[in-house]
Formats: C-alpha cells, structure tokens, sequence
C-alpha cells in the first residue's frame, strides 16, 4: 500500500469548519499568494504555473499553463471563465472545493486573471449545486468588501470583476464552448473547434481561458510554494495531487486528495485510508476509472498508477477524476445501459450523430437488458458505436461536434468487448442474468 | 460571408488543395463544401446554406480533411480551404461517416413521402433514395409529435418530418430578425416551435419553407395542390414591390401554384417576402375580371370587346374633339411591364395628345426627383459606410430591401441614420434616429446641416452630421407618410445633395412596376428614356408624330381638374384612387366630375365600379415583357399561364383603342416593343433583348445611360415652421405590407394578415387627452371624421398620431387633404372599445 506522505494541498481546510468563511481562509493564510502575485508580474505569475506543470483537472488534462500561453497577445477583452458545471456522473469534487473552499478558489481566479491579464472573470457553477451557490456567492461578496476583487486591488493598480453565474442543470454546458453559450445567454450547445477555441474566439469571440476549479484552486499553493515545489511531487507527466472522487461498491466511497503518479488504482480502491476495498468482502468486477466517458477498467489494471500517461497508454483516461468500482454483483449490461442513458439524456441535440445515436444506444442497450435483445443486436451496437466514433479507438474520433456523443460509446464498446458472454446470456436467458 | 472566411489571410493568389486526389485551386477563405462544388464535387448537405453562417450541425458534409496532422472527419462547410490541405470525399471512412449520419436522420423520419409536399424535391429523399441503405435497422417506436401543427397562418410545422438543421431557426434569427421560431427541449427530445402565443408572425416565413431540406415546413397555399413532377417552371421578377426580387414561378394545370425566390447577387439573394411570394392566389382568383364590362344606367354589364372598345374610343375620340386634348387623363400604370407602359405613353401622346398621364396615384415623389437625383444601385447603398433613411418604413413597403440593409448593418458594419416621425423597424439598426413633426423634414434637415434647433437633439445632429459627412453615403428616399405633402421630403433631399454633393439615392417608390412606368413616360413632362418633353420633343416627333405642346397634370391635377368638370374622359390604368389616392374626398369628385371613365383592371375595385367602360386585362405570370426595380435595373417577366376569360395584356388595348382613332401604334409583338424603346429611350439605350435573354440579363440590367441632373436645376427652398396646433395631433399615415390592397385582399391566405384600422398615439399625449387603452375615439381633420379603436405606442413621437393607410375599416384617406402640408387631427373619446358607439 502507497499511502504517500505528500502534502494535501487543495483539501487542506476540508475539516476546518469555518473555511469557507473569509476569516476562517485568512486565518489559514488566505489570500498571501493574491498578494505575493500582484507583487510580482504576470508573467512571473504564468512562468510559476508552467514551471508546476499542472494539468487541467477537468477532463482533458491539458497543462494549464500552455493553455493560458494560447491567449494572442494584445487583444482585449479576455475573459477567464471557471468552469464549475461538475456533472459527470461519479464525479464531485468540484462541490466539495467550492463548499468547502470557496475563497481558496476565488483566490486562484483572481491570480490566474492577473497573470493572464484579464479584469472580468466568471464563475459557472452547476444549477443543481445551491449550497456551493450561495458560499461562492457570500464568498464573493466577502471578497469584495474586503477589497481582494474591484478596483485597484490592494493598491496594485490591477481591477477586475468577477461574476457569479448559476446554471440551468445541462451536463453539456460543463464542455468549455456550450458553457460559453451558455454564459452568453444562449441554449447550451457546443461550438465547433476549430474555429471557436476559446482561448481565440471564446466569450463574446473575445480571448477566453476555461478552466477547472480544482485547477484553479492550486494557484494559490503554487504561488505561495513556488512551480518547483508543485512539480516535485507526484512525477514528472503528472505532477502535484489531485483530488479522486471514489464511489460504487467500495467501503469508504469519498473524495481523495492523493499524489498524482505514486499512487494506484489499488491503493485508492483498497487503502484503509481511501477506499477500503470492496464493500461485503467481494471482488472486483470493473471500474470506470476517469468518469462516466471512460472505457473500463478491470482487475489488471490496479496496480497502474493514477498518472495521465499511464491511464492513456491502457486506454482510458483519469478524466473527471472520478472512480467507479462495480463488484462481481454487478451486471455490466445494466452498468452499461445506465451509464448511455446518462448520455441520451444529456445529448444536447445540436448535431446528428449524438441526438440519434446516443438514444439508439439506448433503446437497444435497453431492449437486451429487458430481454427482447437479438443477436445481431451486439454488431448493431458496435456499428452504431463505429458511426458515433469511427473505429471506436481511444482516444476516440468522432463525427460529432463534441465528445459527448463518443462518450456513450465507451461502455457499450467496453462491456461488449469485456463481457460479450453476458450480453449472450441475456439475449438467450430472455431478461437480466442477475436479478 | 463568414467569420471563418474572413479570419483567414486573404490573398491574392488562390489556394491549392488536394480533392480526392486531383489538386484544384480554391479561392482563399472558401468553405472546402464550396471549393468541391466548383470543381465538380458535391458533398451531400442539410443545414448548410450559402446564404446563412454556417454551423456544422447536421454533419451530413463531414469529410476526412488532413492539414497536416492526419486526416480527421471534419464538416466541410465549417473549414475553410488551406494551402495543401487533403480532402477526401469518397474514401471509405467519408463514406462509412456519411452512410452514418444518413441513417441517423432516418430513424426517427416518419417517411411518409408519399403524402409529403416535398417528395420529389426533398434532399433528404434524395440522399436516401442514392446512398441510403434499402432497409431501416431501427425496429423501436419513432419519434411522434401531433402533425402538423400551424405556426403562423402561412406555415405549418410537421415536427417528425424535421431533421433539426437549424435552417428555418437561424434564417429566423439572423436573417429576418423575427427570432420568433427556436429550438425547444433537448437532445432527443427537441424541436423546432414558437413560443407560447407568439406565432411565427414574420413577413419573411415563406422562406423557411423554402429552404427547409425536408418537409417539415410547408405553405397553407401550397399544401396539397401539387407534387413537384407536376410543376412546370420559369424564371421571372417579382412585381409586388418595386425591389424586384428574382423568382421561379410554377403552375400546375395552368394555375399558379407556387413562387421561390431564386438566387442572385444583385437583388434578393434567394429571399421573398409572404406577400410576394403567396399573392398567387390573387392572379388565380375567381373574382377575376374576365370580360368587358359597360355602364348601363347604375349598373356594369357584361360586354364584348368590340362593343366596349367601340365605346370607349367613341368617348376619347370626343373629348378630344370637343373639348381638347387636355380634357383627356390617364391615371395608373405602375402595374403595367415596361412594354405596356411605353405603348401607353405613346398611345397618350401620339394619339390622345395628352401629357396628363401619371403612374403615381399622388402616394409619391415628384417624377423629377424620382427621376433625377444621382442613382445608387442595393449593392452599392449596402456598401456605403452611411444610409440615410428618409423613407417610409422599408419593412413594410421594400422588405426585401429591409433585409439587404439590415444584413449590412448586422454584418457588415454600414451605419443607418434614420429621419422619419415615428420609430420604423429599422430604428433598432439606426446608429441615430432623428424625429421630425410631420411636414418639417426639411427643417430636420436644416439644423443637420446649420447645427439649429433644440439643444436635447445637438448630440444626435452631431453624431449625425458626422457619419453623413463622413464618407460614402446614400440616402433611401420616400414617403415616409401620405399624410403630408411630399415637399418637405424633396427639400430635405434637396439639403442633403447640396450639403453632401457625392450622396446617392435610391429612391424608395413601391408600387410594383412605377419606375419602369416613370421611366417610359407615364408621368407628365418625361418622355421614354427619362428625357423630357422638352429635351425630347425633336427625336420623339419624328418616331411617334405631333406631342402634346404643354405639360400636362399629374394625378393630383387630374382629380382636381376632374372634380371641377374639367377632365371629359379619365383612364384608370390599373389605378383605384378611391382607395390608393391619399384624399378619398378629392377622388370621389373626381370619379363623379370626369365626362367618362374607362376602367382597365384586373378585379372590380370601388373605382372601377364608377366606370362607364372596363375592360379586363391580364396580370402577373400571364404575360411576357421587362419590369423596372427600384435601381432601374431592367429584367425580364415571364409568362406562365393563359389570362382568364378574354381578359388582354394592357398593351393590346392601347394598340386597339389607338386603331379605332385612327391611329397606329406599329406594334404586333413585346418584342417589337422594347426594341423601339431601346432605340429611342435615351436611359435605355444598348439593353438589347439579346443582352436581356443573356446571362447577363438573369439579374438584369440597370438602366443608366440617361438621367436627367435634378440637383443643379433644383435648390432647396427656405423652409417653414408650420404653426403647431397645440390641441391637435398630426396625423402620420403609413402603409403596412398587409393592407386593403386588391392583390393582398384577393389573396385569401393574405387577406387575415391586414392588421386592420387601428390609431396609435404616445401614452404621453394619451394621458393628456384622457384617453386610455381600449378606447375608441374619434379622430376628426379638416376634411372629416372616424371613430377607431386606439392604443399606446411609445414607437409614436409626442404630437403625433398613427393610423396605417388602406386598412380594411381604415378611413385614414377620409382625414387627408391632399391639398394641406400636414393632416391636424382632433382626438376625443367617444367610448370603450367593447361598448356601441353611437354618434
């Protein structure tokens, strides 16, 4: 068992109860690292973050720091823009940082709009998500009087403005582009890309930096500790901590700050300080291990450590950092079926593929679950997979405008490959071979 | 047109890239679905269309495209076209894509072909019919909504038809303005509709049925009446405006069944508006005239056409020989083609010996301006940095213009500065509105230029004067109101020209074919070509014989003269003065005082019940020949059907009046027509009918090789402060596209759309009148009184009052005299709007 000895570094006042208070994050050395950045330079600021190396806690795990050098220089208005509209299913980290922390984030925005020289900043956090609502919102308000956002920040010269913006409960909106619609005040539906990468024609098609809230909210540490002291933990493709959201049939389902690259799959499952191993003494049968839109995991692949590099080599992705433990109780065709009607149901509707597709995923997933599937079902589900994401590889293509639609194809083409006897065994049996 | 497009570098040279194989140029900025068109490759499309930003939606186009970092599935009509990029439309994995998305279109299509309107014209059945698999493996329940359901009363939305292309929704928003159609629900789940009690109301929603890729939007009038095998088509220009926009017209069974809007790059980039692409139904009504009337004491007979022609000229013949020429008038022709206008303007003077003759039914501008003043073609006052908007609301008379100049504003940067006397649909574009109290646009016009006038308007004058002064300019000019002389607007024309000499004009007449008929001659003073009487006298004497020594009345004079008994024999020439002339008083005298009246029309109109003769004459898509739009670009009409009953083209009873007097016209054929007008019509001169048939003449040619200069013979006059009444409003009378109108009101799927007589006023001026919503009041003007329902309307300026022009119920003519500068009205309640009014 690793359990290592790294410091937490974003769940650090998770167990101090006034820290979404500002006095209780001052308290706790809030809002140093604002004021040792309006100290120094943007670009000192932006060197730091690119020196830790962090990637994007989102989804996509693009470092940071490369993406806020995207912005083209001189062009102004820029916006940075957070994007807490955390939705994937298993995935709650988000909620917890910004209920728990708000003030610790609204410190990284403030940072990370300094150093990419943008005076308006938007917040989006999830409709289904009050409580961290309202202490963003408190958070914000505390902020302001305390003169940490508005004109001429403690003197500095620097101002900006920051937005809170509550969503309306579509997970599509928590893709960068449909997040912009959304802002915009338009449906929630994805831009394509290219043209429209935000960090050249995002909010108003105006520069814009999307980022994750847990990213964001390792700015503070970075500044105060120096890129160095972030990039010497974890390892070198994957650096600092990160917060893993563990769920399913484990004891001790919780979120987890752990060392990016040191730590496995096992260890996070198993360890009596994480997970606790399977619940009821059982054993494993699967595990998504990045979020609903990652292809599965299985016993094999515990020991693989919680590092972007070694997570895409096997075919999947640490993703939303959410992990999901399925036991040998679990039927993979229902697991499946629940996971594309998340996606059917979020389907956005704008392009062809994803509206059509994600829903027949559904319907045949379905019709095998209840037992009027037929043989050829499972090569119409894979062609259908084919015709969302064309050669079902990961990472996937796709003939959609964003990944939400080849996101339905990652359990059905994962649990078809895995656990084809299972499907068989429906079809022949008539129903469910677990009830 | 697009970001994409413009975002890339723009150079010179073209662009190479590779498509399937064979390396082609492209022009830079070009969508790579439109390089492969121009070389001969089609990619299969839906949401797509070359006049709307594309999306990227459908993903029918997408095709693997390699820029250099391996080939990746894009939709081609969102990538632009780069230096060495590949593409491959036909390689397996393109195809396997498409065949994809093809079938995913389909599961939910109810393909129900067969009782569709748009089978046999339907992309989508295309596709499926060329690369669609035989048989569907969808096998659940396909989408079902209640079908169709209407969303407006000229379109109905099937819902399991629609393939959610975003096509309908985004012409609608971004095309028309009227975002009054949008997606609703998610994912599988949504749809195109309307919001609750906004129905799609837009004078633009023919188009989306037009452009819809499926059946899911279809036209009432269309609905069931043909399938497209049936259909036989050709090209011509619509005439319900003077825009003149390009349109295929079709019928089935020798009746005109459907109009779409065609292409082109000058006029009307594929768009109509509802009233110009459904009034059809007006050319195929049953109430049609279909044979010669004659007055038998109070009442209209049917006749022969020998009878009624035997009678006529019996009648011209001797008001010209009893009492002069001059005894004689013609009023109307701006219905007519060019050809029928210039035998007209022959007939009147070669004949009749009249110059009385005039195509304007006092609703316009002096034929000097009109004629005048330096042109400027859509293209060019879309191009201009500054539109002045002097005109009546472009919205309701010119839409499609509406649409040009507010693509320009939206897109394209063009600054508007509007001048008028009430907020118009274009005020939301206008860089700066600027008020004017009915009858002193001159004055407006003045302290733009002198910086006078009150001091809570200096900053909008300013930024006013700026953008006017500023660079190329062009000013669209009309009557804004009939409700005032139009000498106010000419003087204030006149100030713009002397204070900004390179400004242009497009001058903003509407009624169908009236420039083409100003320019022929159908207006006193001007001969064909825009020459005048004068200036012409020499070379149209030795064409047509002896012309008329002095110049004659224009329709004003003529009624006048008519009402004082000095008009022996009046000619409607399409024109119904009782409903289109501003005052009705003025025109009820008239019809009473002429001698005689031959009406020639289409419909039995209040006016044409007052004739003594009518002859019944053929109409749009029954005849061939040219029509003039507002630039005087020259294109051709086109026949599509036989004229009902013995009705005749207007030419044909000009030549065969002329021969019972004794006179020949010299024309058998349209053709012969233009050809002497293009011999001797100075403006004209070198529009062959060759260049008319070429391609060339598919968007038509402007007419510009004559115009007379009304800026240097004409200056502007001092202008007057008209004495305010201070217990009095002005009246501002306007038209709507719906109104009482012949062709609207013969249109049944039109007719409803009139909104009908209602007054609008200020709440300001409401509450100081104690009138409140609901009211009806009673709106009384020198001339005489009505009693109408009233509502609040912050769009009216203080001090002013609205009642549209030629609604049905509207008595907006029974106010006006059209002898006043402005038209003061006294305004009192007389009741609620759902109690009896009595008195």
């Amino acid at each position: 068992m690793t359990v290592t000895d790294a410091p937490k570094l974003i769940t650090a006042r998770f167990d101090q109860d006034d820290a979404y208070l500002l006095s209780g994050y001052e308290a706790s050395g809030g809002y140093k690292a604002l004021r040792k950045a309006l100290g120094s330079s943007p670009d000192a600021v932006m060197a730091e973050v690119k020196a830790a190396n962090i990637q994007g806690r989102g989804g996509a795990g693009f470092p940071a720091g490369t993406k806020w050098g995207f912005l083209p220089p001189d062009i102004s208005p820029r916006y940075l823009v957070v994007n807490g509209d955390e939705s994937e299913p298993g995935t709650y980290k988000d909620r917890l940082l910004l209920e728990r922390d708000p003030h610790q984030l609204i410190e990284g925005v403030l940072i990370a709009a300094f150093a990419i020289a943008a005076n308006q900043a938007f917040i989006y956090i999830r409709g289904e998500m009050p409580l961290a609502h309202e202490r963003v919102a408190n958070a914000l308000n505390e902020a302001y009087a305390a003169g940490y956002i508005g004109r001429d920040i403690m003197g500095s010269g620097w101002s900006i403005d920051v937005v809170l913006h509550w969503g309306a409960g579509a997970y599509i909106v928590g893709e960068e582009t449909a997040l912009i619609e959304s802002l915009e005040g338009n449906r929630g539906m994805p831009r394509l890309k290219p043209p429209f990468f935000p960090a050249v024609k995002g909010l108003y098609m105006q520069p814009t930096i999307v980022n994750n809230v847990e990213t964001l909210s390792n700015v503070p540490w970075i500044v105060n500790n120096g890129g160095a002291a972030f990039a010497a933990l974890g390892t070198e493709e994957s650096s600092g901590t990160r917060i893993f959201a563990l769920s399913g049939h484990v004891r001790r389902p919780g979120v987890y700050e752990v060392e990016m690259g040191k730590t496995t799959f096992r260890d996070l499952i198993e360890a009596p300080v994480y997970g606790g191993g399977i619940h009821h003494g059982r054993s494993l049968k699967a595990f998504i291990p990045g979020g609903a839109s990652a292809p599965w995991f299985y016993e094999e692949h515990l020991d693989l450590p919680l590092s972007k590099p070694a997570v895409d080599k096997a075919g999947s992705m640490l993703g939303s950092g959410a992990v999901v433990v399925m036991d040998e109780t679990t039927c993979p065709v229902r697991a499946a079926l629940r996971v594309v009607r998340f996606f059917a149901h979020e389907s956005c509707g704008k392009c062809t593929p994803c509206r059509e597709g994600t829903n027949w995923l559904e319907k045949i997933m379905h019709r095998i679950e209840e037992g009027t599937g037929r043989l050829d079902d499972l090569d119409l589900l894979l062609d259908v997979s084919d015709n969302l994401s064309p050669g079902i590889t990961w990472p996937p293509k796709q003939t959609t405008i964003c990944p939400l639609g080849p996101s339905a194809v990652s359990p059905v083409a994962s649990s078809i490959k895995r656990f084809r006897d299972d499907y068989l065994a429906h079809i022949d049996h008539g129903g469910c071979t677990y009830d | 047109m697009t970001d994409i497009a413009t975002s890339e570098s723009v150079t010179e040279t073209g662009v190479s890239i590779t498509l399937n194989g064979r390396v082609i140029e492209a022009q830079p900025g070009e969508l790579v679905i439109t390089a492969a068109e121009n070389a001969g490759v089609y990619i299969p499309r839906f949401c797509h269309h070359p006049r709307m930003e594309p999306v990227g939606m459908c993903r029918m186009c997408i095709v693997e495209i390699d820029t250099g970092r391996g080939p990746a599935l894009l939709p081609s009509c969102m990538i632009p076209v780069a230096e060495g990029m590949v593409v491959e439309t036909e390689s397996p994995i393109t195809k396997k894509a498409q065949d994809g998305v093809l079938e995913f279109l389909l599961i939910n299509h109810p393909l129900d072909c067969p009782v569709c309107d748009k089978g046999g014209e339907c992309p989508l059945q295309d596709q499926t019919v060329a690369f669609g698999p035989g048989e569907s493996r969808f096998i659940e329940e396909k989408r079902h909504y209640e079908k169709p359901i209407a969303i407006s009363e000229v379109v109905q939305l099937d819902r399991e038809r629609c393939i959610l292309c975003d096509r309908c929704t985004r012409f609608s928003q971004t095309v028309a303005g009227d975002p009054l159609i949008s997606f609703v629900n998610r994912g599988n789940a949504t749809e195109v509709n309307t919001f609750p009690d906004h129905p799609f109301a837009s004078y633009f929603s023919g188009n989306t049925v037009q452009i819809c890729p499926v059946g899911a939007l279809t036209a009432t009038p269309y609905r069931f009446k043909a399938r497209p095998w049936d259909l036989d088509q050709v090209e011509s220009t619509c005439t319900s405006c003077s825009v003149g926009c390009r349109v295929a017209i079709e019928s089935s069974s020798n009746q005109l069944v459907r109009y779409l809007g065609v292409d082109v790059d000058a006029v009307n980039w594929g768009w109509l508006c509802d009233k110009g692409r459904f009034d059809f139904e007006a050319v195929n009504s049953e109430n049609r005239l279909v044979r010669p009337l004659v007055r038998e004491g109070d009442e209209l007979v049917d006749s022969t056409w020998s009878d009624a022609l035997a009678k006529a000229s019996h009648a011209l013949a001797g008001a010209k020989e009893r009492h002069g020429s001059a005894s004689i008038a013609i009023v109307g022709g701006a219905r007519l083609t060019n050809e029928e206008a210039y035998v007209w303007s022959k007939f009147a003077r070669s004949v009749l010996g009249t110059d009385s003759i005039d195509a304007q039914i006092g609703d316009g501008l002096p034929s000097d301006i009109a004629l005048g003043l330096p042109r400027a073609t859509i293209d060019e006052t879309c191009a201009a940095k500054t539109v002045v908007l002097l005109s009546p609301d472009l919205k309701e008379e010119l839409p499609v213009l509406y649409l040009r100049l507010r693509d320009a504003v939206v897109n394209h940067g063009l600054k508007l500065v509007e001048i008028s006397a009430s907020e118009t649909s274009m005020t939301p574009y206008a860089a700066v509105s600027l008020r004017y109290r009915p009858g002193e646009a001159a004055l407006l016009a003045q302290q733009l230029f002198e910086g006078s006038g009150d001091v809570d308007v200096q900053a909008d004058l300013g930024r006013a004067r700026t953008l006017i002064e500023g660079g190329s300019t062009v000013c669209v000019l009309g009557r804004s109101s009939v409700a005032e002389r139009a000498d106010s607007v000419v003087q204030a024309a006149l100030r713009l020209c002397s204070h900004v000499p390179a400004i242009r004009f497009l001058v903003a007449l509407r009624r169908a074919n009236v420039h083409g008929a100003l320019d022929m001659g159908l207006t006193p003073g001007m001969l064909p070509g825009r020459v005048s009487l004068e200036d012409g006298r020499e070379a149209f004497t030795d064409a047509w014989g002896e012309l008329p020594e002095v110049v004659g009345l224009d329709t004003t004079g003529v009624l006048h003269a008519a009402a004082e008994g000095r008009i022996q024999a009046l000619v409607l020439l399409g024109a119904d003065p009782l409903a289109d002339f501003p005052d009705r008083d003025l025109a009820r005298r008239a019809l009473v005082g002429a001698g005689f009246v031959v009406a020639i029309d289409c419909f039995e109109t209040d006016s044409v019940r007052q004739a003594d003769v009518v002859f019944p004459a053929a109409t749009y898509g029954e005849k061939t020949g040219t029509t003039t739009n507002i630039e005087g670009r020259v294109s051709r009409l086109n026949q599509k059907v036989t004229s009902p009953g013995t009705s005749r083209p207007d030419w044909m009873i000009a030549t065969e009046l002329a021969e019972r007097l004794g006179g020949d016209l010299g024309f058998e054929t349209v053709e012969e027509i233009w050809d002497e007008i293009e011999r001797l019509a100075p403006a004209h001169s070198g529009i062959t009918r060759e260049r008319l048939s070429s391609s060339e003449g598919l968007e038509g040619i402007v007419a510009n090789g004559h115009s007379p200069n009304v800026v240097t013979t004409m200056e502007a006059t001092a202008t007057v402060t008209l004495p305010v009444d201070g217990y009095s409003l002005r009246l501002v009378s306007a038209r709507k596209l719906y109104d009482n109108g012949t062709i609207v009101q013969q249109s049944p799927s039109l007719a409803p759309l009139a909104p009908g007589e209602i007054v609008r006023a200020n709440p300001a001026d409401l509450d100081r009148l104690g009138v409140t919503t609901n009211d009806r009041v009673r709106i009384a003007s020198s001339r005489g009184a009505i009693i109408a329902p009233i509502e609040p309307d912050v769009g009216v300026a203080r001090g002013t009052v609205m009642l549209a022009f030629n609604q049905p119920g509207s008595g907006a003519a029974d106010l006006i005299d059209a002898s006043l500068p402005v038209t003061e009205v006294r305004v009192e309640t007389v009741g609620r709007g759902d109690q009896e009014v009595s008195g």
